[in-house]
C-alpha cells in the first residue's frame, strides 16, 4: 500500500484499503483558525452537547490578527468563550501561537500516521511529518467535532522522485512550482503526492513543509515527504511516477504569474516587470530559513525606494529566533516592515493590501484575481530568496545578479 | 428537490471556464462573515459581479474543470446556494469545494462537457440519480457522472447539519 492508503487503512479499522473506494476513519486531530466561528455555530445546530474530544481539536487565530475590525473581533470572542466552555486546552490565541500549520508543527501536535483535518485548505502540509493531512470545510468539521470521523475516498497516489542539487538561489518553492507548472492546477486533483529521492531526502523539516503545502495548489489531498517512522511498501502501487532531476530540470528560480499558480516561468524569462511591494511570510514560506535567505541577500543592501517590503514570521517562535539572530535588524535596516506572525495580506485581509495597477512578488501560495487585494493587482509567486532579491531591484529579479552588485539598486 | 424526484430544473445562469477558484467566486475580505444567507451578497464580486443578478431560484452555474479550486471557504459554496442557484455543473471540482457543497445540500454535478454544450440561458432539467442532463432549449442530452447514494441522501436532507441534526435526535434509529 502507499502511505496514503496504509493510514485510511489503520484509520478506518482495515487490513487494507484500494483506491478510490469510501472508508470512515477515525479523526486524530482537528484544526481550525477562525472558521472556528463557524464550525461552532454549525456544531450547536447540530445539537450535542459536547465536542468528541477536546484533547484533538486545535485552534489558532492567524487569519485576522489582532482583530482588524469589530466584527472580526466578536467571532475571537465567541470562540474564547466556546473553548472555555468545551475545556479545549489547545488554543493558541493573539500572540500566543501565529500561523496555523506552523504552530501545529512547532507545538508537536502531528505525529507520523495520523489522520489530521483542518479547515484550512493548506493542512496538506503536514505531510511533511507523515500525517494524512487534508483540508475540510467548516460544515464537515462540525461532524466531526460532534463523531471524530470523517469519510474519504481512498485517493490513488502520484510519486514524485527527486535527484541531483539545488542551483545556488534554488529551493524547494521553485521545486514545486516547477512541479505545478508541469502538472497543472488539477494535476493532482484528488489524489495523494508522495515525494522522494535523494535531493528531497536531504531537505530541512522546513522546505518539506513547503512541498507539502504548495501541493494543495496542484488539488492534492493529501502530499509526503519521507519519515523514518512510516512510508509505503515497497510493492506500492502508483498512478503515475514523476522523476525530477534538479541539475537539468531546474536550473534557475521560478515563478507563477498572474492569476494562476500553475503559470510558471523561470525567472530570466521576467524581464522588466516593476515590483510595488514585495511579501515574504504565509504557511508556505514563513519560517527562520526564509528570513535568513532575505536577510542574506539584503544585508548592507536596501529596499528600492518605490518598492515596499512587507516580512511575516510564521509564528511567535520564528519571530523571537530571527531578532535573536539579528536577521531582523538586518530586514529592519534595509526599510522592510514587519507584521505580526499571521496570514497578513495573503487571504486579502489586511495588513498590505494592493492598488489596481499594483505588482506584488510574493513568497505565499496564491495569485487569484483579487487574492491581495484589487481586482485590479498582479501577485507573482517566488521563493524567499527572489522576493528579497526583487525588493532590492525593484523588479523581479534573479537573486544572483542582485548578489553581484554591492547596495545598489540594480 | 423533494423526496419523489431527483430531477432539477432551471436556466443556465452562467457558463465559466476553468479553474474558477474560490477567491473568484468569494473574496478573502468578506470571509469574517459567518451568517450563511449574507454570503450571496459577494458571490463573484470581483470577478463576475454581473452573474448574481441573473440567477433566479433554482438556476444552474455551468463551468470547465477545476471548479471551486483554492480555499477551503466554505463561503463559496454557501454563497452560491443562498443566492438560489440550484446546482453547479462543472467538468470537474476542487475537492474541497465538491464535499462543501454538498454538506450545504448544493448539488455538484460533475459533466465533462457541459460547458462546452450549454448556452448562457438555455433551459436544463439535470437527474441526479441517473446522471442526465437534459438541455431542453437545444433538444439535447448531455452526459453526467450520477452522484453518489451518499452525497443525494445528504442533499435530501438538506445537507449535512440537518442530517446530523435527525441522527442524534434519534439515536435508536440511526
Amino acid at each position: 500500500m502507499t502511505l496514503a492508503e496504509k493510514i485510511l487503512a489503520r484509520a478506518s479499522g482495515r487490513s487494507r484499503v484500494e483506491p478510490h473506494e469510501i472508508v470512515v476513519a477515525d479523526v486524530d486531530l482537528a484544526m481550525s483558525h477562525e472558521n472556528a466561528d463557524l464550525v461552532r455555530k454549525a456544531f450547536l445546530e447540530i445539537g450535542v452537547p459536547r465536542v468528541w474530544d477536546p484533547e484533538k481539536i486545535v485552534i489558532i487565530f492567524d487569519h485576522r490578527i489582532p482583530a482588524e475590525s469589530e466584527k472580526t473581533a466578536a467571532t475571537h470572542k465567541a470562540v474564547r468563550e466556546f473553548v472555555q466552555q468545551q475545556g479545549i486546552r489547545h488554543f493558541y490565541d493573539v500572540g500566543r501561537g501565529g500561523i496555523c500549520h506552523q504552530v501545529l508543527a512547532e507545538n508537536g501536535h502531528v505525529q507520523p500516521g495520523m489522520v489530521v483535518v483542518g479547515t484550512d485548505s493548506h493542512t496538506t502540509t503536514h505531510g511533511a511529518f507523515g500525517a494524512f493531512a487534508t483540508g475540510t470545510g467548516a460544515t464537515e468539521m462540525a461532524g466531526v467535532w460532534a463523531e471524530g470521523k470523517l469519510w474519504f475516498k481512498v485517493p490513488s497516489t502520484i510519486r514524485i522522485e527527486v535527484e541531483g542539487a539545488f542551483a545556488p538561489w534554488v529551493s524547494a518553492k521553485d521545486l514545486i512550482l516547477w512541479i505545478i507548472g508541469r502538472l497543472g492546477a488539477a494535476g493532482a486533483d484528488y489524489r495523494a503526492v508522495e515525494f522522494d529521492g535523494s535531493a528531497i531526502r536531504r531537505m530541512t523539516l522546513a522546505s518539506r513543509m513547503v512541498l507539502c503545502n504548495l501541493s494543495m495548489e496542484m488539488g492534492a489531498k493529501v502530499a509526503f515527504t519521507p519519515v523514518l517512522e512510516i512510508g509505503p511498501d515497497p510493492e506500492a502501487e502508483y498512478e503515475q511516477t514523476l522523476h525530477v532531476n534538479l541539475d537539468y530540470d531546474i536550473p534557475e528560480p521560478q515563478v507563477a504569474c498572474p492569476h494562476s499558480v500553475d503559470n510558471v516561468r523561470p525567472v530570466s524569462a521576467l524581464a522588466d516587470v516593476p515590483v510595488h511591494q514585495a511579501v515574504l511570510g504565509s504557511c508556505t514560506n514563513g519560517r527562520l530559513e526564509d528570513l535568513e535567505v532575505a536577510a542574506t541577500i539584503l544585508a548592507g543592501r536596501r529596499v528600492h525606494p518605490q518598492t515596499r517590503l512587507i516580512l511575516i514570521p510564521a509564528s511567535q517562535r520564528v519571530y523571537l529566533d530571527a531578532m535573536r539572530l539579528g536577521y531582523l535588524a538586518t530586514l529592519v535596516e534595509a526599510g522592510a516592515i514587519v507584521n505580526p506572525p499571521g496570514c497578513g495580506p495573503c487571504v486579502g485581509v489586511h495588513q498590505g493590501i494592493l492598488a489596481a495597477g499594483e505588482i506584488c512578488i510574493s513568497s505565499t501560495n496564491r495569485n487569484f484575481i483579487g487574492r491581495m487585494g484589487s481586482k485590479d493587482s498582479f501577485v507573482y509567486l517566488a521563493s524567499p530568496a527572489v522576493v528579497a532579491a526583487s525588493a532590492v531591484a525593484g523588479r523581479i529579479i534573479h537573486p544572483e545578479i542582485v548578489m553581484a552588485k554591492e547596495n545598489a539598486h540594480v | 428537490m423533494s423526496d419523489s424526484s431527483a430531477a432539477l430544473r432551471g436556466r443556465v445562469a452562467a457558463v465559466l471556464g476553468p479553474n474558477i477558484d474560490t477567491d473568484v467566486i468569494y473574496p478573502g475580505r468578506y470571509l469574517n462573515i459567518t451568517d450563511r444567507e449574507k454570503t450571496a451578497e459577494h458571490l463573484f464580486e470581483l470577478a463576475y459581479p454581473e452573474i448574481r443578478s441573473r440567477i433566479r431560484p433554482g438556476d444552474f452555474i455551468v463551468a470547465a474543470a477545476n471548479f471551486g479550486c483554492g480555499s477551503s471557504r466554505e463561503q463559496a459554496a454557501a454563497a452560491l446556494k443562498f443566492s438560489g442557484c440550484g446546482a453547479v455543473i462543472a467538468a470537474s471540482f476542487a475537492r474541497i469545494f465538491f464535499r462543501n457543497a454538498i454538506n450545504l445540500g448544493l448539488p455538484a454535478i460533475i459533466s465533462p462537457t457541459a460547458a462546452a454544450e450549454c448556452r448562457e440561458g438555455d433551459e436544463l432539467e439535470v437527474d441526479l440519480v441517473a446522471g442526465e442532463i437534459h438541455d431542453l432549449s437545444r433538444n439535447i442530452t448531455i452526459a453526467a457522472a450520477p452522484l453518489d447514494p451518499r452525497a443525494i441522501e445528504l442533499i435530501r436532507a438538506g445537507g449535512l447539519i440537518p442530517y446530523l441534526k435527525a441522527k442524534h435526535a434519534a439515536p435508536a434509529a440511526g
